[in-house]
């Protein structure tokens, strides 16, 4: 029996009002067209969205869970990229 | 998020608090990501616990998938075409859960086929009668939305997650099983026998699913303590009876157990021991079915490895032609 070795493929959709793609899981297919009509078929079959994107998985490079604090911490020195950092005087509307 | 990394787990001798560290996120209820560190023992039943769970679904296409040629109206055909269409899908969420634990899915299938990995014991039941479509929806999807939707909350996210889509699929299942059931009550007496005979060959199998009895669960109180699974067999055995017992009075049918009762002190109904010998033998291949399923199973991926192949070689032959037409 050969080993035909389909890539794996992760599956983003955009629903109907949707701003975003969301990961919506993955699946086996030998190319992209394949992968995004065998994605139609599984993930949005119920109206879930309008738009799917297909991407190999070995395309995808993911953060490492060992960095996970010094690579997400804001930077405590850079306070003045929060909104909570500017006083604006009590009175003033619309601001 | 899937990754091609998760199969590098360090040494089972944890090094640097690693294993701490996950203990505390099971602690705190905390999801274990794919990345994560995980134990070998975690990563290997998991594994297991989710192939057997994507086996489950794509053999369980098959019982009913039977009675897709023979159902008695276009309406019924198309639900039941739905339906096992769902069951694929299902089958390769599931998958798709456990290569993020470093699995393969092409040796989990070759695993099942080679009779190495199993899948659930309801699948080796036929399926004599068009009721018994109506009764696998009732009873196999019910006692499966039991047994998953405390999954939903499994420690390990890919898994919780799939179950979130499955659960929401199965119960709409459950609803088609029983309101088929619900139309042939209504009808005639030969129909009436029919959705009785279904329940009396079904109910006890389907209590199996839960598996034995807690005493004689040797993974058990280790996925319980890794929070893979949330209750015992025997709690979500009792959870389904109760849950079914109202629904088969309202039905106007019988459950085939004369020990079946409301005991008002414990607030749960006491009922029959299941076959656990039965169950036994089922598990090891010699079940009603178990031949036929899985002979299927094997014929299919043999007969259809060079269709595999035509498609692997034309989504080569795009790409090669893709880079040409890039380079000129």
């Amino acid at each position: 029996m050969t080993h035909t070795d389909w890539p794996l493929w992760e599956v983003f959709v955009r629903s109907r009002r949707g701003l975003s793609h969301t990961h919506a899981g993955s699946l086996h297919a030998p190319d992209a067209e394949l992968a995004l009509r065998n994605a139609r078929d599984l993930y949005t079959r119920r109206g879930e969205g309008i738009s799917i994107w297909v991407v190999p998985s070995s395309a995808v490079t993911a953060s490492s869970p060992d960095e996970k604090d010094p690579f997400f911490e804001p930077a405590a020195d850079k306070p003045y990229r929060h909104p909570t950092f500017y006083e604006i005087p009590e009175g003033v509307q619309h601001l | 998020m899937t990754t091609t990394h998760a199969a590098e787990a360090p040494p089972p001798d944890a090094p640097d608090g690693l294993q701490e560290h996950f203990d505390a996120t099971i602690a705190r209820d905390q999801r274990i990501e794919p990345r994560d560190w995980m134990p070998d023992g975690y990563r290997r039943t998991l594994i297991r616990q989710i192939a057997q769970h994507a086996h489950s679904e794509i053999i369980g296409m098959q019982p009913e998938g039977e009675w897709i040629t023979r159902a008695p109206s276009l309406r019924r055909k198309a639900i039941l075409f739905a339906k096992v269409q769902d069951e694929a899908g299902h089958g390769l969420y599931l998958y798709s859960a456990a290569e993020t634990l470093g699995a393969d899915r092409d040796d989990l299938t070759q695993r099942l086929i080679e009779g190495r990995q199993k899948y659930s014991s309801i699948f080796n039941y036929p399926t004599l009668s068009f009721a018994d479509v109506g009764v696998i929806g009732w009873f196999v999807d019910g006692a499966a939305i039991c047994n998953q939707v405390p999954l939903c909350r499994s420690s390990y996210g890919p898994y919780a997650r799939a179950m979130v889509r499955i659960c929401k699929e199965e119960s709409f299942h459950q609803r088609q099983g029983y309101e088929l059931l619900m139309t042939m009550m209504r009808g005639t007496d030969a129909q009436r026998e029919m959705v009785q005979d279904a329940v009396d060959r079904w109910w006890w199998p389907s209590l199996m699913m839960f598996g034995p009895p807690d005493d004689a669960s040797p993974n058990s109180a280790r996925s319980m303590a890794w929070k893979i699974k949330r209750h015992s067999n025997d709690e979500l055995r009792r959870r389904f009876v109760d849950m079914t017992v109202p629904q088969a009075e309202k039905l106007g049918v019988t459950l085939p157990d004369p020990e079946l009762r409301w005991n008002e002190e414990a607030g749960h109904h006491d009922f029959g021991t299941p076959d656990w010998d039965e169950l036994m033998r089922v598990i090891k291949g010699d079940g009603p079915c178990n031949d036929r399923r899985m002979e299927r199973r094997r014929t299919a991926h043999e007969e259809g490895a060079w269709v595999r192949e035509a498609a692997t070689a034309h989504a080569a032959k795009q790409a090669a032609r893709a880079r040409k037409g890039a380079a000129a």
